[in-house]
């Protein structure tokens, strides 16, 4: 909402009238329409909160992502043992193969797939907790990562 | 093609040494190739976290192993959806490797195939050590060509 007000003030200066009147019309319908036409990735996030039927946290979900946890595979106690600390740097599997940042600004196209979401929160939850995450887990790690 | 994927001239004597070398079980890699990964969903999820190995370095009875257990594959949770699954399966067994007779018990890595640490015991230490590479099982850290098949030194 903030972006399409930005952005609509810019243009402002640059015009006057009637023009104006139409354009900021025009930005009102925007804003109004934008919690409809939310992107996928926001989409898969609000699945997860009404799932969890509690506020998502980005600290919450940093501290899951960085913790150490039990109950997994030996070799991979943490999701930085493959996506190491630095969620703006490239990570490596086990196998070697480089892991795509998983800050979202680093890596744009990051949880836009819910599909692809799902398969990698089941199998990796499985790998380093030994069990499936909860939604609201999966919410605040995206949360947190949305943000990075 | 500018890959030198077309050097089948030197692949008779090859064969002819590689046999007498002893080293048979090896089948379709006499000529330093195989058959690269053809099928697109094998190649998607085979490829995730390793190269997608092609089908040809194992038969199927490793196959099927590998592919009973992939909720623990290799100390991770690499699970399909029982569709995907059934079908990336199928595909590895229909190009799996012929070999005269299965070992006991049934091969599942082949970093560990006789052939295979024979010509990498050289490499072992510096792929742990260096991390560009990690583990013997990054075969495009050395052969730039391996996803397509090719396997002679670069």
């Amino acid at each position: 909402m903030k972006h399409v007000h930005d952005t609509g003030a810019s243009v402002a200066r640059s015009l006057s009238g009637p023009i104006l009147g139409t354009l900021m019309l025009t930005a009102a319908a925007v804003s109004l329409a934008l919690p409809v036409s939310a992107g996928p990735r926001e989409q898969i996030i609000a699945g997860y909160a009404a799932k969890a039927g509690k506020p998502l946290s980005a600290a919450r979900g940093k501290a899951f992502f960085m913790g150490t946890h039990k109950g997994g595979k030996p070799d991979t106690p943490s999701c930085t043992s493959c996506h190491t600390r630095n969620v703006h740097q490239w990570g490596r599997t086990r196998a070697g193969k480089p892991i795509a940042p998983m800050a979202v600004s680093k890596t744009p196209d990051r949880f836009t797939d819910p599909k692809k979401v799902e398969k990698w929160f089941r199998r990796n939850c499985r790998t380093v907790l030994g069990r499936e995450c909860t939604p609201l887990e999966k919410g605040d790690v995206l949360t947190w990562l949305s943000s990075q | 093609m500018k890959e030198p994927f077309a050097m089948t001239s030197k692949a008779p004597f090859v064969a002819a040494l590689a046999l007498l070398a002893g080293l048979a079980p090896r089948p379709g890699l006499a000529e330093g190739s195989v058959r690269q990964v053809t099928d697109p969903v094998a190649k998607e999820e085979c490829s995730a976290c390793h190269m997608a190995y092609q089908p040809a370095f194992l038969p199927a009875e490793s196959w099927k192993k590998i592919f009973a257990d992939l909720s623990n594959h290799f100390g991770e949770d690499a699970s399909l959806d029982p569709k995907t699954e059934a079908r990336i399966r199928n595909y590895y067994l229909r190009h799996a490797a012929r070999w005269r007779s299965i070992p006991k018990p049934v091969p599942i890595r082949i970093t560990e195939l006789p052939w295979f640490t024979r010509e990498h015991t050289r490499f072992a230490a510096r792929a742990k050590q260096d991390p560009k590479i990690g583990s013997l099982s990054n075969c495009t850290a050395c052969h730039r060509y391996a996803e397509r098949g090719w396997f002679e030194n670069d």
